[in-house]
């Protein structure tokens, strides 16, 4: 399901008279279990190539595929569906939502997708000790700490089983320890339940856990390089 | 648990002092609503009441003619004989004969026109609130011959008290000339002066023998247990074999149109002022729910990209406006019911209109009537509004992109 694969992708933004090109012709493979981490500078274009992956974002031009379907030719509510069902996000800000629990939030977007009550509480406490968040399934997103909040937010990514995860600089408001941990967590479960993870980032150190390393500048890729994946040195 | 309705609740409380200020607004409405509302109701039954049970009964058995054009020969045959079967019916509280013709009354001094009326002075005070209404003397009795009250305003102008003689001059049923010379011998103040003005009754009996009427009169006059149940009576009088084919039940909404008229024109003008309540409360609902709406975009810019579809998050806005209006519903039922029901039991008072509701025999106090309708049609107009204002926020967020969503602040 989790082949991807865009081709000649483009996408600017105008910004205060300025045409800003965030995807320059991009042309791109990702085979099903990767683990790619998207690098560059801010303005690169990584989250704009996220963005366009996940279907959260239309490109200008060019196509892609993911699992075999053409992202352009859905409507807004097929893509969401495929989002629900298919993709996860991990986003550096977190974005629980604040008044739910952490079970809470695992379980919400598993009553989306028309999972049976018990079963998803069942589901939600078992992906919550999977992340290491045993015991705090009732704090709400103001008593976690960061590093805590990103889990959750991965537990809401992986409740629904997507094959694909997509994550947002995940460790960008995280200390290393907390990165060291998320990463480690991303790393098992690529490795454990064949997930594809694409996760940019511009921390070298997130970039070691990668076999793919996707190098952005400009809107263009610049770099494609697989290597030996090392863990974080904390 | 169903989490959307968690989150539903819980999204209420995000901003406590916003959500009760607006629930608070609806509260108030329902209970001034549930307030007004049963006062209406209770003031149209009080004025029916008052107004029909004065004079005109519920119902009236009459010639088929005799209400548009009141000519003396459109007359009721055997009338006495028609009041006492109809007064052993069931669902007929009380009824009377009366005959009616309008005459020449004049005392020593001076002279005025009046409707005189012949009545069972048994019964009339059965179906009528007038013989209560003595001021002076007092109100026929069965065998009197050649007595008649009159209203006060009239015994004025006449310059007659209790005790003193007038003469009284029309036609008969025949075309005849018709005279009669009476003793005062109860003055009435019925408090409508125009009624007082012309008022003047006498025994049925004496009536028919000055009018050439023979057995005859106008009208039985019927009262029902209450006004509800006046359209079943004059169903059961109607279904009644009739000694005439020339005779029809009308019931009041035909005899005093005008009664029916005033209460719709007042209707009219309350439910106007009720819509510009309802109306000021769903802005309020909108507001709170558009700011509320407003204020999440980065929060439902984050459901969109996790793959909730427009619908049900707008869903989950008209869930929490749900939860909004049925808190004010719920509040407002209780609040409205209990101050409706104690001032039903105890009664209103207008400060300042006593007295002229004494004397439009409406009593000193309104009570206000609790019923089902006066119960639900505010609230649930409210209701109906703060849902409907919820649309607009719930539309909005079919216009939301993800990406845009969250990258609001």
């Amino acid at each position: 399901m989790s082949d991807i694969a865009c081709r000649e992708l483009c996408k600017t933004f105008h910004q205060g008279g300025e045409t800003i090109t965030a995807l320059d012709h991009v042309s791109l493979d990702i085979e099903e279990g990767s683990f790619v981490c998207l690098f560059g500078p801010s303005g690169s274009g990584k989250t704009t190539l996220l963005n366009a992956l996940g279907g959260l974002d239309t490109p200008d031009s060019g196509a892609i595929t993911v699992g075999g379907q053409r992202l352009d030719g859905l409507s807004r509510g097929e893509l969401a569906d495929l989002r629900l069902h298919n993709i996860g996000f991990v986003f550096q800000a977190y974005n629980l939502i604040t008044v739910l629990t952490a079970r809470e939030n695992v379980e919400f977007i598993m009553q989306v997708q028309g999972v049976p009550a018990g079963e998803r509480r069942a589901l939600a406490t078992r992906v919550l000790e999977e992340v290491g968040l045993a015991g705090l399934e009732g704090r709400r997103p103001g008593e976690l700490s960061g590093g805590q909040q990103q889990r959750v937010a991965v537990a809401r990514a992986i409740a629904t089983s997507p094959a694909l995860v997509l994550a947002d600089e995940p460790t960008a408001n995280l200390d290393s320890r907390s990165a060291a941990q998320l990463m480690d967590l991303f790393v098992t479960l690529n490795k454990e339940r064949g997930v594809t993870f694409v996760i940019s980032t511009h921390d070298a150190r997130v970039m070691g856990y990668a076999r793919r390393l996707i190098g952005m500048r400009d809107g263009l890729i610049v770099s494609d390089e697989q290597q030996q994946p090392h863990a974080m040195d904390v | 648990m169903n989490v959307t309705w968690v989150l539903a609740w819980r999204n209420l409380w995000r901003h406590r002092r916003r959500t009760w200020l607006t629930v608070a607004a609806m509260v108030f409405s329902n209970i001034l609503l549930i307030f007004l509302v049963s006062l209406q109701l209770g003031s149209y039954q009080m004025m029916i009441d008052g107004s029909l049970a004065a004079f005109t009964g519920h119902i009236q058995i009459q010639h088929r003619d005799y209400h548009e054009q009141q000519h003396m020969y459109q007359d009721v045959p055997a009338v006495v004989d028609l009041a006492t079967r109809v007064r052993a019916l069931p669902g007929v509280e009380a009824a009377s004969a009366r005959a009616e013709a309008f005459a020449l009354a004049s005392s020593a001094e001076r002279s005025f026109g009046i409707l005189l009326t012949g009545v069972q002075p048994r019964f009339e005070p059965a179906v009528s609130t007038f013989p209560g209404k003595l001021r002076e003397g007092r109100y026929l009795r069965d065998g009197d011959e050649q007595a008649i009250v009159i209203g006060a305003v009239l015994a004025q102008n006449l310059k007659v008290a209790v005790g003193d003689e007038l003469t009284f001059l029309g036609s008969g049923r025949d075309g005849s000339f018709a005279a009669g010379v009476a003793t005062v011998i109860g003055i009435i103040d019925s408090g409508l002066e125009e009624v007082d003005r012309s008022m003047a009754q006498v025994p049925l009996g004496w009536f028919q023998q000055v009018f050439a009427m023979g057995d005859a009169g106008h009208a039985v006059v019927v009262r029902a247990p209450s006004v509800d149940q006046v359209q079943a009576t004059a169903s059961a009088l109607r279904s009644q074999p009739a000694p005439t084919g020339e005779l029809v039940v009308l019931d009041w909404e035909t005899l005093v149109p005008g009664l029916r008229q005033a209460i719709q024109s007042d209707m009219t003008s309350a439910w106007f002022t009720y819509g510009v309540l309802v109306v000021l409360v769903a802005f309020g609902v909108l507001n709170t729910q558009l700011m509320s709406v407003l204020e999440r975009t980065r929060e439902f810019g984050v459901m969109l990209a996790l793959g909730m579809s427009p619908g049900r998050l707008a869903r989950l806005v008209g869930i929490e406006t749900l939860l909004l209006a049925g808190l004010g519903l719920g509040l407002g039922l209780v609040g409205g019911g209990l101050l409706s029901w104690y001032l039903s039991v105890a009664g209103f008072i207008y400060p300042g209109v006593e007295e002229m509701m004494e004397r439009f025999m409406l009593g000193g106090r309104i009570y206000p009537e609790v019923s089902a309708v006066s119960m639900l049609i505010g609230p649930a107009a409210v209701f109906v509004g703060a849902m409907l204002a919820a649309l607009y926020p719930a539309l909005r967020l079919f216009r939301l992109r993800p990406v845009a969503a969250m990258q609001v602040a």
